[in-house]
């Protein structure tokens, strides 16, 4: 799929994204190199979570277009025009990008083990068995195997997030993204989620994490990105940003959050 | 409890000072045991009334409510039931479906569906559907505005029964397809948006995210209309259907024994009403699985708890 010349595993090229009258994208462009932590900062209302949801084709662009490994995403080129894919093929790209969201959205009808299995089986087609055992292993590795019969409500919110996370993994996708994945979460437990997407830079999983957590963005991001009024103000390494910003909106982010 | 003042340290026993040997006493409410006794003594004068009342002519009763031709009433009475209610409810589903379409067109002619056989009585609708005939002659399948390949008399086609069980499945999928809409809405948005980023196919969306889901507010719904079919099913006395309350007036208008045939039907309604409600009561139990609120216990739950609280309490 790839083999174009780019290097990126994410390319954001010119997108904008209105709502009404109000132009939350104003032409963003992103390169998300593959195996590295990409970490989107921003006030809220700057369009950063717009643009997450832009990338797995979540939120249809007015303009611009999106490519994960060189395919195009949600699009597809005729001449000169992108022409929406259908629902059927969107669906299918979706199972190579796993997203993490805010409050969780597991399925609180099915046990832990049925939220990881579903989309392998239901999107995927892979047999209920091997499903069953990958998302065992999955567990494990967020730390909740034995939770595995338990209903999602039956945990605390930190519990299912993780047990998100691994769902989104079930799905074995080229790209995590995580809108904001502490924030829906008590403070104490904020530090058992950081550290599984921790544990998942170190393994080298592409990701782009939207979040307010200065820190982990400090300690993880290989790329910071800050944004403001939907565009991409400035972005680099996180000692750069962070530490020396260029920009006088960045430094009072900055002054504010920190 | 580290040290004690001198008052609490003396021998003497005094008024309680400290908050463990304060005994809390409920408030007491005498007149809720009147009121109680009343309404006992108000009950068992109407079950006496029942027992010895001649009017209420048991032996009658008695005589109809297992005969044969009660027997096929009820059987009846069902066959419409589960009619209206499977046919009402799979139309009502399409029609909600529709209504939660992207397509205008789709979504305007659910809303004319429901809209027309929300406004035409039930009544009224059956006794058009009675009279069909009249206005189609011969029922004809074919290119619409074109030539028909194959067509039925109107009379053979749709006979009586077939005539209520039409009126009351399109009367009910108007209802059944509100209370799934209504259902599919109190559905979390969240919960599409997580299926369609995990890139589960649409019809599995629907199937296995949104509807059990779904569910739990449709089926409490869903139950009072399958109930309140059943007994809107006595409605159809009006086309000389062989249905419960129709078989009850033909005994009464043969025998003269009114009440005690009333009592028959009475008797049976409640009955299965009851059925009903217990079969209602399990299936909600099953699709409250994962949820924090559970359907509330039976009447004969909360009873046993009671009795082995007090139990408990005495031991």
């Amino acid at each position: 799929m790839s083999g174009d010349g780019t290097t990126a595993m994410v390319e954001v090229r010119g997108v904008h994204k209105r709502f009404g009258r109000l132009e939350v994208l104003r032409g963003i462009d992103l390169d998300v190199r593959p195996g590295t932590v990409t970490v989107v900062l921003g006030p809220s209302g700057s369009g950063k979570s717009t643009l997450l949801r832009a990338v797995n084709h979540l939120e249809k662009l007015d303009q611009g277009y999106v490519r994960v490994d060189g395919e195009l995403i949600g699009y597809r080129r005729v001449g000169d025009k992108l022409r929406e894919l259908p629902e059927r093929e969107v669906l299918k790209q979706r199972t190579r990008l796993g997203f993490v969201f805010q409050n969780f959205n597991l399925f609180p009808h099915l046990t832990v083990l049925e939220n990881l299995v579903e989309a392998p089986v239901g999107a995927l087609g892979v047999p209920r068995e091997e499903a069953r055992a990958r998302a065992l292993e999955l567990l494990e590795r967020v730390g909740l195997a034995d939770k595995a019969a338990e209903y999602p409500r039956r945990l605390s919110g930190g519990q299912q997030q993780r047990v998100a996370i691994a769902r989104a993994l079930a799905l074995e996708p080229k790209v995590l993204l995580f809108d904001e994945p502490t924030s829906a979460l008590d403070p104490e437990l904020v530090g058992e989620v950081l550290d599984v997407i921790k544990d998942l830079a170190r393994t080298g999983t592409t990701m782009i994490v939207v979040t307010h957590e200065i820190g982990f963005a400090r300690e993880v991001a290989d790329t910071v990105v800050f944004m403001d009024g939907g565009v991409v103000v400035e972005q680099g390494p996180p000692a750069r940003v962070l530490d020396d910003p260029q920009h006088e909106r960045t430094r009072a982010f900055l002054a504010k959050v920190l | 409890m580290t040290a004690l003042t001198p008052e609490q340290a003396l021998p003497i026993r005094q008024p309680a000072d400290s908050a463990e040997e304060l005994r809390i006493v409920p408030h007491r409410r005498p007149w809720r045991l009147v009121a109680g006794l009343v309404a006992l003594v108000l009950a068992a004068q109407f079950l006496h009334g029942l027992a010895v009342n001649p009017g209420w002519d048991w032996p009658t009763f008695r005589a109809f409510v297992f005969s044969d031709s009660i027997l096929r009433a009820v059987g009846v009475t069902l066959q419409l039931t589960a009619y209206g209610t499977v046919l009402g409810f799979a139309l009502g589903a399409v029609i909600a479906a529709l209504r939660l379409s992207g397509s205008p067109i789709l979504r305007t002619i659910a809303w004319t569906y429901v809209w027309a056989f929300r406004s035409i009585p039930l009544i009224v609708q059956l006794v058009f559907w009675f009279n069909l005939a009249y206005l189609y002659k011969r029922i004809g399948i074919g290119v619409p505005f074109g030539p028909t390949f194959a067509s039925f008399g109107t009379t053979d086609l749709l006979g009586a029964l077939g005539a209520a069980v039409l009126g009351l499945a399109l009367h009910q999928a108007a209802y059944a397809a509100e209370i799934i809409r209504g259902g599919v809405l109190a559905v979390d948005a969240g919960q599409l948006e997580a299926a369609a980023a995990l890139g589960i196919p649409k019809f599995r969306q629907a199937w296995r995210i949104v509807l059990p889901q779904a569910m739990r507010g449709i089926l409490p719904n869903a139950a009072n209309e399958v109930i309140s079919l059943f007994k809107g099913t006595s409605i159809v006395y009006v086309m000389a259907i062989g249905e419960l309350f129709y078989q009850v007036q033909v005994v009464y208008g043969r025998t003269g024994r009114v009440v005690p045939l009333l009592m028959v039907a009475t008797v049976w309604y409640v009955l299965l009403t009851t059925a009903l409600s217990l079969v209602q009561y399990h299936v909600e139990r099953y699709f409250a699985r994962g949820s924090e609120r559970h359907a509330p216990p039976t009447p004969w739950q909360r009873l046993r708890a009671a009795v082995t609280e007090s139990k408990e309490k005495r031991a």
